[in-house]
């Protein structure tokens, strides 16, 4: 295939809105293509196809959050066809909208952003069920016992160990890491309160838990750095929480050529205030600290106005939402290893606190001067659904569009937030990093993110010429464009064509195979027949997810030996 | 040879530690399994051919023949209901759920019948939940609501609440309380340390009385309550508060007696209470092994766990309009597929009745009430017998059942699928 005459935005090779031919055979890029199939994007965008690092789209909880909301599953049905499966809901789509919407939005990479061990089989079954995408997903690692008792006997090389066994008994492609510690207080009903609040019966810390699998995760050269959701997430105040957290963590170095830490959503965690009444904006102190330190990256977390259904497995923060807004609210807590919660709420425009939040995403992004540090997410769906990453887009790209959306929400946003202030509007290049170069640059997905000579060949294609439109005046444009790909390429196989699906490919499911010493695995091993003897509720011959669960692999491979 | 952690394919404890002898490819023995469970792994009475119902009796014929029978009959059917799903892995809900597509069906399972006000009473408050290890290792008081383990799940006590040894609960009994509240004095009441005998109906009011008490309230509850004196009650609230983690395993006194999904709904609200003073998680003691599988597949495919009409082509869900009880009672349904299920004996004899009078396909190892009134009889695999797949425990947990022994027949899987293929072939030709 040969996607001829339009202008291409490949941020990781350095082309930034050229005019240039890619080819595609056998689904990468290649030198140049024989098969004679030609894709006319003469006055189009192309772009690597985007890829989503940060969302919640398979597993118990997102399960649950259908289970609990039939009202948010009437939203955006639709009927089956002889390609397609019915779709339904809006907040939390059925597996088949999950697939044929990424692909709509030109989107050909999707990661599900939490997994427990023990429940990881029904996080495949559904990953399995998701159409068109490659996937993979993150391991929850931060209240599982095991860590707690590694990181308390201070033995790093067990540590390593055990997340390398988690990861292949899960499947998972990262180490993801939630209100460490405070996990594991949710099991009796409390929390941690900060970095240096000892976790209840464990005698560690979230700052030794999140050291702790920092250096594992480097003694490992894991592709993905640790994924940070920070303690007191969702307070206010919460942003020194956040500063602290990265200050105890910057002697530690990476392994490899991305950053040492991801913290994710982080518009979640950026609050200033002592409580709600004089809840503010901490964005630019969170910016600046990243412009001065480019060892760490974070994602938006954008706040979307509308239905919004939040899915953690910061348990007790559900709790409190739940409490506050007097919602439904489902509660999990996952033996040994996690807990988590869910509950469904409405952004408003004229609720101040919403309001400031949703100027908050905005401002970390525009404010944070590298776009390699920044992933463009809406921590789907608890900012909101990722169906509104064109509406971010146009956000991003145009000052004008943020003052018309300024002037809907409470005064308090202009107020309590820099955001009227900013000048920035990002460029197709900006985007195309946000979007595509970065994640897979943050994740470690070599063959994805690019255009270059063996990447995948994942394409989105626009209809919207970026050397004729203005999108700081033509946002409305930008927005139109992005919701309907023009064509969507997966693996080389066109997807979406006009903004329909006309082909539905199963993707990939990628997950990370760590290689470590065996005297440090048999450690592990004895442990883990003691607290399946005593304490799981089922065998630990039961446990590990099956390879019936993962049809599709990509394996990536890394370790210590 | 001795199979090693076998799950059990009985109820919805999901137990996966059983160990199965087999000889020459029979199974001769089983350990650690419950009686029930005994009994479903060690075998009994199979239907041992497909058969079709030719004036009015049951005749021998090929799988080829019933599964064309079987195609025939959904696809020349204005409104099929596709039922059951709860004695089967997930593998052939997935495949049931994309025939009911495939012919503009309704899609059902037994929860409708069991615990589907459970799940009605979720969708109004959501559920404060755990694994079962979670209750194992932390739970100081177990609170069994219409639910009588020592008879329907045997091995639940043992394995994962009142005498469960874990982490926090090392003296296992010893260490906890157990109060049962019920309309008689069951086995398992007799284990409790509190028993709170109500009426028949009253499951609402005292839940009622329950919340009030424990939000301080206690002052309007009257002296009695459905029977129940008020210084019972507010003991047990007392016990409540006093723990440190504390669960409500509600059974289908709770679901079936008047207030339905609002008695669950009112008890999924006192553990949403409880949880301003303490840790309280509940849970429903859900009664086939994979009936809760059924409800994830259903939700992860179409948005809904259960009664999902996709006759429009798009998922619609509305329980009351939708349920197999109300199609059938309504006289809607025109014919019936039956897999992994005993409708004629589970459901109310109005529903049954329109059973009668419509095709019915049954797809099943064992021969029971349903198969009398079935039209084509498909019998299959054991799942986790003589056959794999994945199976959800009540807790919602996920585990891979395993193939002990070699079967004859085709698996329920193998079946959904030829008829699917069949329905297809059908579609195309015309």
């Amino acid at each position: 295939m040969i996607i001829e005459g339009g202008i291409v935005y490949d941020p990781r090779n350095g082309i930034l809105g050229e005019e240039m031919e890619i080819s595609i055979e056998d689904g990468r890029v290649v030198e140049e293509s024989r098969d004679g199939d030609k894709i006319d994007a003469r006055g189009m965008l192309v772009m690597p196809g985007g890829l989503d690092a940060h969302a919640h789209i398979a597993g118990a909880k997102v399960n649950t959050g259908r289970i609990m909301r039939p009202e948010d599953g009437r939203r955006g049905t639709e009927a089956r066809t002889k390609l397609l499966r019915p779709q339904t809901g809006y907040t939390v789509p059925n597996c088949y909208a999950i697939g044929y919407r990424y692909a709509r939005l030109g989107y050909t990479t999707a990661f599900e952003a939490a997994t427990p061990i023990l429940e990881a089989r029904h996080t495949h079954e559904e990953l399995e069920e998701i159409p068109i995408v490659d996937k993979g997903a993150l391991t929850l690692f931060g209240n599982n016992w095991e860590v707690l008792e590694c990181v308390r006997d201070g033995d790093l090389g067990k540590l390593a160990a055990f997340v390398a066994w988690g990861l292949r008994a899960s499947r998972g492609y990262g180490v993801k890491v939630v209100n460490p510690g405070g996990g594991e207080a949710w099991g009796f009903g409390g929390n941690v309160k900060g970095i240096d609040d000892p976790v209840p019966n464990f005698d560690v810390t979230p700052r030794q838990i999140i050291r702790g699998l920092m250096r594992a995760n480097e003694a490992l050269g894991l592709p993905h750095s640790v994924h940070l959701h920070t303690n007191n997430l969702g307070k206010p105040g919460n942003y020194e929480t956040t500063l602290e957290t990265l200050r105890a963590v910057e002697d530690i170095a990476a392994s490899r050529d991305r950053q040492v830490l991801h913290v994710t959503h982080m518009q979640f965690s950026a609050y200033g205030g002592t409580g709600w009444r004089d809840f503010e904006s901490k964005a630019p102190e969170i910016a600046d600290y990243f412009n001065r330190h480019q060892q760490f990256t974070m994602d938006m977390g954008q706040l979307i106005f509308g239905s919004a259904t939040t899915m953690t497995a910061d348990a007790p923060l559900e709790y409190g939402n739940a409490r506050l807004l007097k919602a439904k609210w489902s509660n999990h807590d996952i033996e040994l290893e996690e807990s988590s919660g869910v509950v469904p709420l409405v952004y408003g425009r004229k609720m101040p606190i919403n309001a400031i939040q949703w100027a908050i995403g905005l401002e970390l992004a525009l404010l944070t001067e590298d776009p390699w540090q920044m992933i463009m997410t809406t921590d789907h769906p608890n900012g909101g659904p990722f169906v509104n990453y064109p509406e971010v887009v146009a956000l991003l790209m145009s000052r004008p569009k943020r003052e018309e959306e300024l002037k809907t929400l409470h005064e308090l946003a202009s107020k309590r937030s820099s955001l009227p202030s900013i000048e920035r509007e990002m460029g197709w290049n900006d985007i195309a990093i946000v979007t595509r170069a970065g994640p897979a640059k943050i994740l470690g997905l070599e063959e994805k993110g690019h255009l270059g000579m063996g990447a995948d060949g994942d394409v989105s294609i626009y209809d919207i010429d970026p050397e004729k439109i203005d999108p700081s005046k033509d946002h409305e444009k930008v927005k139109a464009a992005l919701s309907r790909a023009k064509y969507t390429i997966k693996g080389g196989e066109v997807v979406v064509r006009n903004g329909e699906l006309v082909a539905v490919p199963q993707g990939k499911t990628y997950w990370v195979e760590a290689s470590v010493p065996e005297d440090e695995a048999a450690k592990v091993r004895a442990d883990l027949v003691d607290k399946f003897a005593k304490y799981y509720s089922i065998q630990i011959s039961n446990y590990m997810v099956q390879d019936a669960y993962v049809t599709s692999p990509r394996i990536v491979r890394a370790g210590v030996i | 040879m001795i199979a090693e952690d076998v799950l059990c394919p009985f109820c919805g404890c999901l137990c996966d530690d059983i160990k199965v002898e087999v000889e020459e490819g029979k199974i001769v023995g089983v350990k650690r399994a419950c009686r029930l469970g005994s009994s479903k792994i060690l075998g009994h009475e199979r239907t041992t051919a497909p058969m079709i119902r030719v004036d009015g009796e049951l005749l021998e014929t090929t799988y080829e023949e019933a599964y064309d029978q079987a195609a025939q009959i959904l696809k020349e059917a204005k409104r099929p209901l596709l039922y059951g799903w709860c004695s089967t892995v997930c593998e052939t809900a997935k495949l049931g759920i994309l025939l009911a597509e495939e012919v503009g069906g309704v899609v059902d399972s037994t929860a409708t019948v069991c615990h589907g006000p459970s799940i009605i009473g979720i969708e109004e408050k959501g559920m404060a939940g755990a694994t079962l290890g979670q209750i194992k290792n932390r739970a100081d008081l177990i609170v069994f609501w219409g639910a009588n383990p020592a008879e329907a799940h045997p091995r639940h006590t043992v394995r994962y609440s009142s005498n469960a040894r874990g982490m926090f609960t090392p003296d296992g009994r010893g260490g906890r309380k157990v109060i049962v509240v019920d309309v008689r004095e069951t086995r398992t009441a007799k284990n409790a340390d509190k028993f709170i005998l109500i009426k028949p109906g009253t499951d609402y009011e005292v839940l009622s009385a329950l919340r009030m008490i424990v939000q301080g309230k206690g002052e309007i509850v009257p002296e009695t309550v459905a029977g129940v004196a008020k210084s019972d009650l507010e003991e047990a609230a007392a016990m409540m508060l006093a723990a440190k983690f504390g669960v409500v395993l509600i059974g289908l006194g709770l679901t079936h007696s008047r207030g339905r999904y609002k008695n669950v709904d009112n008890a999924l609200s006192l553990v949403a209470d409880l949880n301003g003073f303490t840790k309280f998680v509940v849970m429903a003691m859900r009664g086939h092994y994979n009936v809760a599988g059924f409800g994830q597949v259903c939700a992860w495919s179409t948005g809904f766990p259960m009664a999902v009409d996709l006759s429009r082509g798009a998922p619609y869900f509305n329980p009351g309009e939708t349920a197999a009880c109300d199609l059938l009672a309504k006289r809607e349904a025109d014919a019936m597929m039956v897999v992994a299920a005993d409708p004629a004996s589970n459901f109310p004899r109005a529903t049954v009745g329109g059973m009668v009078e419509i095709p019915v396909i049954q797809i099943d190892p064992f021969p029971n009430p349903t198969t009398l009134l079935a039209d084509v009889v498909i019998p299959t695999a054991v799942c986790g017998i003589e056959a794999e797949g994945t199976a959800y425990r009540m807790d919602g947990l996920s585990l891979r059942m395993k193939k002990v022994v070699d079967s004859p027949y085709p698996t329920d899987e193998e079946a959904v699928r030829e008829i699917l293929d069949r329905v297809r072939r059908l579609s195309d030709d015309n």
